[in-house]
C-alpha cells in the first residue's frame, strides 16, 4: 500500500464554494478498497473490526430469520454483511455482500449537504463526515443512492464509514481489510485496485461466472470502494443499485452546486430553504422509516 | 485420530493449511471451514486463485463453505460412508485409481485369511448370543513361514485386500446410495467426476474433514473411508493431497498429542489396561508386528518412547529394576471417555470433577442428563475465565432449585489463552509459540498455577502417609519455582534430554530404552533443543518454494511438514508430479521436505513408505484394530428416519457405544420425523464468546435452520419462534427458514433436515435454548466420541 504524500489533503467540502482549498493535493493518489465478493465467506470479521476500531456502541440486535446481524446499517454499525438467498439458473446461491460506504467520487451526500464542512472529501477520494459541523438535517440520507448515512436521533448527527481515514492517514489499511481472513477486502491505490479487480473478474469468468463484473459505477464518478461481483447481471440480488447517481432535485448538476454553496456563504437561510423545499418530502420519509424501525426493535425486545 | 492412525500410522492431519494451495481438487466433507476455520480457509481460496482448484463441499446444510464452493452436494446427515463407498466402487470399477501407487504403497496386494467375509450387516465372527464379535481370527493376513503377510502383486487373488474391498463396496451402486443419502444419482455422478479426477500421477487432491465426521456413532469408520479413498487415488503423502483433519480450537491438536484422551499417554502411546502388569505385558500388546521385510515399522521403538516418558515423569525413581516405575501408571479397568465419565456421574458413581477449558452442561450430549449428573456430584471445580453453564447449573439451569442441589461448586477464575504464553499446535501439526497478549485481571491465575497448588497440597498430605503414595511423592518436579513452573520449563521437559549429559535432545531418534534419556512426549522431541525454542521461530524462508517454511515454528514429527512424504515420489524416487515435489532422491539422499523416511535409503532398497505401520504401506484393511470391522460399512445413525437399506436387520453400528441407563433414550421417526444436526457458527467460539458484546451483537440469538417446505407445512414463519423436541428434551429458538436446507428423497420418502447451533444457554449476554438438550447419549464405536451430528427431532410453531 502506498502512503499518500498528504493523505488528509482536502478536495471538496460540503456547502462551500471553494472546490479545492488545498494547494497540496497534486500528488495524492486516489485510494480504494476492493471487496472481492468471490472471496468473501461472510464471517463478519470486518463488521466487528469496524466496530472495535471506531469504538462504535454495541447494539441489542435480534435474529430476524437470517445470518445477518442488523437489517441495515445504523449510526453504530458502519459495516454490515448482507445475506441473500437466490436461485440462479436453478442453483442456489447465498449472496453475501459487505455493505458500507462506497465513497463515491461524486458523493451525493456531500453534494446534498447544506452544512459547511460537515462532509469533506479528501484528495485521496475518501468521503468523511465531520459530526461537529453536522446540523442533523439528514439531506445526505436523501442524496446517497446507496442508503448509507444513518441518523442518530440521540446525538442528532449522521454517521457512516470513514474508510478508516485515521488509519489511512497513518499509512495503515482500513480495519476491515486488516481483519479479513481471506483477503477478500484489499486496499491500495485506486489504480492498483482496478487492476486487481479486473484480474479477479477475469478469473471468475474463466470459472464460468460469465457475467462477473467490477462494480465501480460511473454515475457517481466511480467509487473508492469497489466490488468484484460474481453474478454481475444480478446486482439487485446483492442489494446494489444498477445505475446509481447522486440523488438530486431539479437544480441538477455540480455547477449549480457551486453556485448554491456560494450562495450559502451569503445567505445560509436561502440555501437551507432551497434544500428544504427540494428534500423535505424525502427527508420526512426517511425519518419516518427510521422511526418505524426503532419502534419495531423496541416492540421486539 | 484413531482412524488416521489405523490407516496411515499417525493420528493427525497429514498435510498443513498452507499446503492446500497445491491441490487440484479440495474435497470438503463433515466440515465447514469457511465458517469454522476462516483463517485456514484462506489457503483454499488462494489455491483456486492460483491454480483453479475445484472446491467440492458435501454437507447436510448449504453453509458459508458451500456459498464459495464450486460444487455443493446435499446429503442426509450420517450417511457419508455410503457416499464414499460409492466413490470407492466407482474408482475401482472405472479404473480411476492410481494403479502404481495402489500396487506399491497400499495394502491392496496383501492376502487376507480365508473365511473372512461380510453378510447381512455383520463381518465374520459375530455372535448373536454375545452381541459382539467373539471371533476375529479371520480379520487378519495370511502369513508366510517368516510371519510376513502373503501378497499378490497382480491384485487378482480373490483373498487380496483389493478384491475383498472391491467386493465389499460392489453393493454401493449409485441407485442404492442415492436412496440412502438423498443425493440424486446425477449429483453423485457429478461428484465422482470431480473427486475421482485426481487418481493419476499428474493430479492431486486433498480431503478435509472436521467434527462433522468425528461426531457419529461410526465416525472413525467414516474418516477411514475417506482415508481409503485418498489412498486409492494416490493422494496421501503428496503436497496438495492428504487427509486433513481440521481441529476445532486453537490447540486441540496439541491436546490430543499430549494425551487429553483417556486411552492415550503423550505421543499416542497407549494407556496401560488392567491386566498389563509389567512393561513386557504392555509391549507385547502395543509394539506392532512387522508384516513385510521391507517395512521400517518405526513403532517398534515404542519401548524407547515409553521408558523415556517414565524417566521424564519419575526420574531416579524409574529404574530398570522397578520396570521404570511402570507400576505407577494408572491402568483403567473400564473406559473413561467423556460419555463414561458423565454416565458414572449420572448413575451416582462419581464424587467430584475438576473441569477446565470446557463446559459439559452445554457440550452435552443430552444436556439435561449432564446437568442432572453434575447435581449428583459432591463437589465440582470449574476453572474458567467466566461463569459457565456448568458453574451456574445449580441456580440458573432451567427448573434448577438451589436448595435441592447438594453439589459444592468452586469457580476458580483462570486466565484466558490471550492471557498466557505457551504453544498452540494447529491442525497442520505446527507448534507455534506465542506470548501472552494481556495480563490476567483480578485474581485470575493460570491453569498450571492452580494444578500446581493442588499437586503441592496433595503431596504434603501424602507425606504424612497414605496408600501407594510413590507416584505422587516421586514425581519429578525440578522447576525453578516449584509452586509455579513456567511453560518454558514444561516445554523443555516435554522435549526431553540426555540424562547423562543433561543436554536437550534434538530428535526422538536419540531416545533410548535403557533409562538414559527422558522425554515427556516423544513426538515433540526436537521442539526445544540446545538451540532453543524451535516453536518460537518465525523465519519465512522457503528453500523448496513448496510452502514448507522449515524455519517457521516447528511441526511434529521432526519438523516434517507433509507426513508419509516418501509416497510423494514414485518407485524411482522421483515426484509423481515434478511441479509439486514432496521429497525426491538426488542420487545420494532424499531432499525437499524433512523426509518421512531413512534419509539415505535409496529407492532401489525398496523400503516401504508408511514407516509407522508393520505393513509399511497404507492400510485398506484394518485387521482387528477397530471393533466394528476391517472395512467401513454404512450403518444408520442410532436415531434414523429409515431402516438401513443394505441390511435392514442390522441398521445401526452394532458396536455403537450405548449406555443402559435412563440416558439410553432413542426416538423413532413416527414421533420425531426430522433429521437434526448440530454445529457452530463463525461468530462464536463455543460458549466463551457469549460474554463478548460485539460477537453477541453479530449473532445474537439461538436459532434453528428449517427448510422452506417444512416451514410451509407447519405454518412456521421466518424469524418466528419454534419449539424443537427430541426424546431428551425441548428448546425454543428463532426459525431461520431457508432454501439452504433442501428436502431430500430418502428411500422414496421426503426427509427434512433441521440445523441446530450449540452456542446458547442460560449464561452469557443473551440467553437461549441449549442445542445439546436435544442430542443423544451415544458414542462412536471405536473412539467413544458422542454422536452429535445425526439424531431425530420434531419441530412446532410456538
Amino acid at each position: 500500500m502506498s502512503t499518500p504524500l498528504d493523505p488528509l489533503a482536502i478536495r471538496r467540502i460540503s456547502a462551500s464554494p471553494s472546490p479545492n482549498p488545498s494547494i497540496r493535493n497534486g500528488n495524492v493518489p486516489a485510494v480504494a478498497k476492493l471487496v472481492d465478493i468471490g472471496l468473501c465467506i461472510g464471517c463478519k470479521a470486518c463488521e466487528v473490526a469496524c466496530k472495535e476500531w471506531n469504538d462504535l456502541g454495541v447494539e441489542d440486535t435480534y435474529n430476524f430469520g437470517s445470518y445477518q446481524s442488523h437489517k441495515a446499517l445504523t449510526p453504530n454499525t458502519w459495516d454490515l454483511m448482507l445475506f441473500n438467498e437466490v436461485e440462479i439458473n436453478g442453483g442456489l446461491q447465498w449472496l453475501i455482500r459487505k455493505d458500507s460506504c462506497l465513497h463515491c467520487d461524486e458523493p451525493g451526500c456531500l453534494l446534498a449537504c447544506p452544512a459547511p464542512g460537515a462532509i469533506v472529501q479528501y484528495a485521496n477520494g475518501i468521503v468523511d463526515f465531520n459530526q461537529d459541523k453536522c446540523i442533523g438535517c439528514q439531506y445526505c440520507l436523501v442524496g446517497c443512492p446507496f442508503d448509507i448515512p444513518k441518523y442518530d436521533p440521540k446525538s442528532q448527527k449522521v454517521y457512516k464509514c470513514t474508510l478508516c481515514v485515521d488509519r489511512v492517514g497513518a499509512g495503515l489499511e482500513p480495519a476491515c481489510a486488516k481483519a479479513c481472513p481471506t483477503a477478500a477486502i484489499k486496499f491500495g491505490t485506486k489504480d492498483d485496485m482496478l487492476a486487481e479487480g479486473k484480474a479477479s473478474v477475469d478469473r471468475l469468468k474463466q470459472r464460468g461466472f460469465v457475467n462477473a463484473t467490477l462494480y465501480d459505477p460511473p454515475g457517481v464518478g466511480g467509487t473508492h470502494m469497489m466490488y468484484v461481483v460474481p453474478h454481475g447481471d444480478r446486482l439487485a440480488d446483492y442489494q446494489l443499485p444498477t445505475n446509481p447517481t447522486p440523488r438530486r432535485g431539479g437544480l441538477g448538476v455540480l455547477g449549480a452546486w457551486k453556485w448554491a454553496g456560494a450562495g450559502l456563504l451569503w445567505a445560509g437561510t436561502v440555501g437551507l430553504a432551497v434544500h428544504f423545499i427540494r428534500f423535505r418530502g424525502a427527508r420526512i420519509d426517511a425519518i419516518k422509516a427510521r422511526e418505524r424501525e426503532l419502534e419495531e426493535q423496541e416492540g421486539r425486545r | 485420530m484413531v482412524s488416521l492412525a489405523t490407516t496411515f500410522g499417525r493420528g493427525a492431519m497429514t498435510n498443513h493449511w498452507r499446503d492446500l494451495e497445491h491441490a487440484d481438487v479440495m474435497f470438503i466433507v463433515g466440515a465447514n471451514p469457511a465458517e469454522n476455520h476462516p483463517c485456514g480457509f484462506r489457503w483454499a481460496l488462494v489455491a483456486r486463485e492460483k491454480r483453479g482448484t475445484k472446491i467440492v463441499h458435501v454437507d447436510p446444510r448449504f453453509t458459508r463453505t458451500s456459498a464459495v464452493a464450486d460444487y455443493y452436494m446435499p446429503i442426509r446427515a450420517g450417511t457419508d460412508i455410503a457416499m464414499l463407498g460409492f466413490l470407492i466402487k466407482t474408482a475401482i470399477e472405472k479404473n480411476l485409481y492410481h494403479e502404481e501407487y495402489v500396487k506399491h504403497y497400499t495394502s491392496a496386494p496383501l492376502l487376507v485369511k480365508d473365511g473372512f467375509g461380510f453378510k447381512d450387516g455383520y463381518f465374520t465372527g459375530w455372535s448373536a448370543s454375545a452381541n459382539d464379535y467373539t471371533d476375529k481370527s479371520t480379520w487378519a493376513y495370511q502369513l508366510d513361514s517368516s510371519g510376513y503377510a502373503k501378497q499378490d502383486p497382480t491384485l487378482q487373488d480373490p483373498q487380496s485386500v483389493f478384491q475383498l474391498m472391491k467386493q465389499h463396496y460392489s453393493r454401493y451402486d449409485v441407485d442404492t446410495v442415492s436412496k440412502i443419502t438423498g443425493a440424486t444419482a446425477e449429483q453423485l455422478q457429478k461428484l465422482a467426476d470431480i473427486v475421482l479426477s485426481t487418481g493419476r500421477p499428474d493430479k492431486v487432491g486433498c480431503a478435509l474433514y472436521a467434527v462433522g465426521y468425528t461426531h457419529h456413532s461410526k465416525g472413525v469408520q467414516m474418516i477411514r473411508t475417506l482415508a481409503m479413498l485418498q489412498l486409492l487415488l494416490g493422494n496421501v503423502g503428496r503436497p496438495g493431497g492428504g487427509v486433513d483433519a481440521e481441529r476445532g480450537h486453537a490447540n486441540i491438536q496439541g491436546n490430543t498429542d499430549n494425551a487429553i484422551s483417556w486411552e492415550l499417554l503423550p505421543g499416542y502411546l497407549r494407556i496401560p489396561l488392567a491386566g498389563q502388569e509389567t512393561l513386557a505385558d504392555h509391549f507385547s500388546v502395543n509394539v506392532p508386528k512387522k508384516f513385510d521385510p521391507k517395512s521400517i515399522n518405526y513403532l517398534s521403538n515404542y519401548p524407547k518412547f515409553l521408558i523415556s516418558l517414565l524417566k521424564a515423569w519419575w526420574g531416579n525413581a524409574a529404574q530398570k529394576s522397578n520396570d521404570f516405575a511402570y507400576s505407577y501408571l494408572p491402568k483403567p479397568g473400564a473406559p473413561s471417555s467423556w460419555l463414561d465419565i458423565f454416565n458414572a456421574a449420572y448413575t451416582g458413581k462419581l464424587q467430584g470433577l475438576i473441569m477446565n477449558g470446557m463446559s459439559p452442561a452445554n457440550i452435552g450430549p443430552n444436556s439435561n442428563a449432564v446437568i442432572k449428573a453434575l447435581g449428583n456430584l459432591k463437589w465440582l471445580v470449574v476453572m474458567d475465565p467466566f461463569e459457565t453453564a456448568t458453574s451456574q447449573f445449580w441456580k440458573d439451569a432451567p427448573g434448577a432449585d438451589p436448595a435441592k442441589v447438594q453439589t459444592e461448586v468452586f469457580l476458580l477464575p483462570t486466565t484466558h489463552w490471550l492471557e498466557k504464553d505457551g504453544a498452540f499446535t494447529n491442525s497442520g501439526r505446527w507448534a507455534q509459540w506465542k506470548d501472552k497478549a494481556l495480563g490476567a485481571p483480578g485474581d485470575a491465575k493460570d491453569d498450571a498455577w492452580v494444578f500446581t497448588q493442588l499437586y503441592q497440597r496433595l503431596k504434603a498430605a501424602y507425606q504424612k502417609g497414605g496408600t501407594f503414595s510413590d507416584p505422587i511423592l516421586n514425581l519429578t518436579w525440578d522447576y525453578l519455582d516449584p509452586y509455579y513452573p513456567s511453560l518454558t520449563e514444561i516445554s523443555k521437559e516435554i522435549n526431553g534430554k540426555d540424562l547423562t549429559t543433561g543436554k536437550q535432545l534434538a530428535s526422538f531418534a536419540l531416545l533410548k530404552d535403557d533409562g538414559t534419556t527422558s522425554s515427556g512426549d516423544w513426538i515433540y522431541c526436537g521442539s526445544f533443543t540446545e538451540d532453543g525454542n524451535q516453536m518460537a521461530r518465525r523465519k519465512t524462508t522457503d528453500p523448496t518454494r513448496m510452502g514448507f517454511y522449515p524455519e517457521w515454528a516447528w511441526s511434529w514429527p521432526l519438523n516434517r511438514r507433509v507426513l508419509y512424504n516418501r509416497a510423494s515420489a514414485d518407485l524411482q524416487g522421483q515426484p509423481w508430479d515434478p511441479t509439486r515435489p514432496g521429497i525426491l532422491w538426488n542420487g545420494k539422499q532424499w531432499v525437499g521436505d524433512v523426509p518421512d523416511f531413512p534419509p539415505t535409503s535409496p529407492p532401489s532398497d525398496g523400503i516401504k513408505p508408511f514407516i509407522m505401520l508393520g505393513e509399511g504401506v497404507g492400510r485398506f484393511f484394518s485387521l482387528g484394530l477397530l471393533v466394528d470391522g476391517p472395512f467401513p460399512e454404512h450403518y444408520e445413525p442410532v436415531e434414523s428416519p429409515t431402516p438401513n437399506l443394505l441390511h435392514p436387520n442390522v441398521s445401526a453400528d452394532p458396536k455403537a457405544v450405548r449406555f443402559p441407563s435412563v440416558q439410553d433414550k432413542f426416538g423413532t421417526p413416527d414421533q420425531f420425523p426430522y433429521v437434526a444436526t448440530t454445529y457452530r457458527v463463525t461468530e462464536h467460539e463455543h460458549y466463551v464468546t457469549m460474554n463478548v458484546p460485539y460477537l453477541v451483537e453479530a449473532m445474537p440469538d439461538m436459532f434453528v435452520e428449517i427448510p422452506v417446505e417444512l416451514a410451509q407445512e407447519k405454518g412456521i414463519v421466518n424469524g418466528g419462534r419454534v419449539k424443537v423436541r427430541s426424546l431428551r428434551g425441548e428448546i425454543e429458538a428463532v426459525a431461520v427458514v431457508t432454501k439452504r436446507m433442501k428436502p431430500l428423497q430418502v428411500n422414496g420418502k421426503t426427509v427434512y433436515q433441521v440445523g441446530i447451533p450449540i452456542h446458547w444457554g442460560y449464561v452469557g449476554i443473551h440467553k437461549g435454548g441449549m442445542g445439546n438438550t436435544l442430542t443423544n447419549f451415544v458414542g462412536d464405536a471405536n473412539a467413544r466420541t458422542p454422536a452429535f451430528k445425526a439424531f431425530l427431532v420434531n419441530v412446532e410453531k410456538v
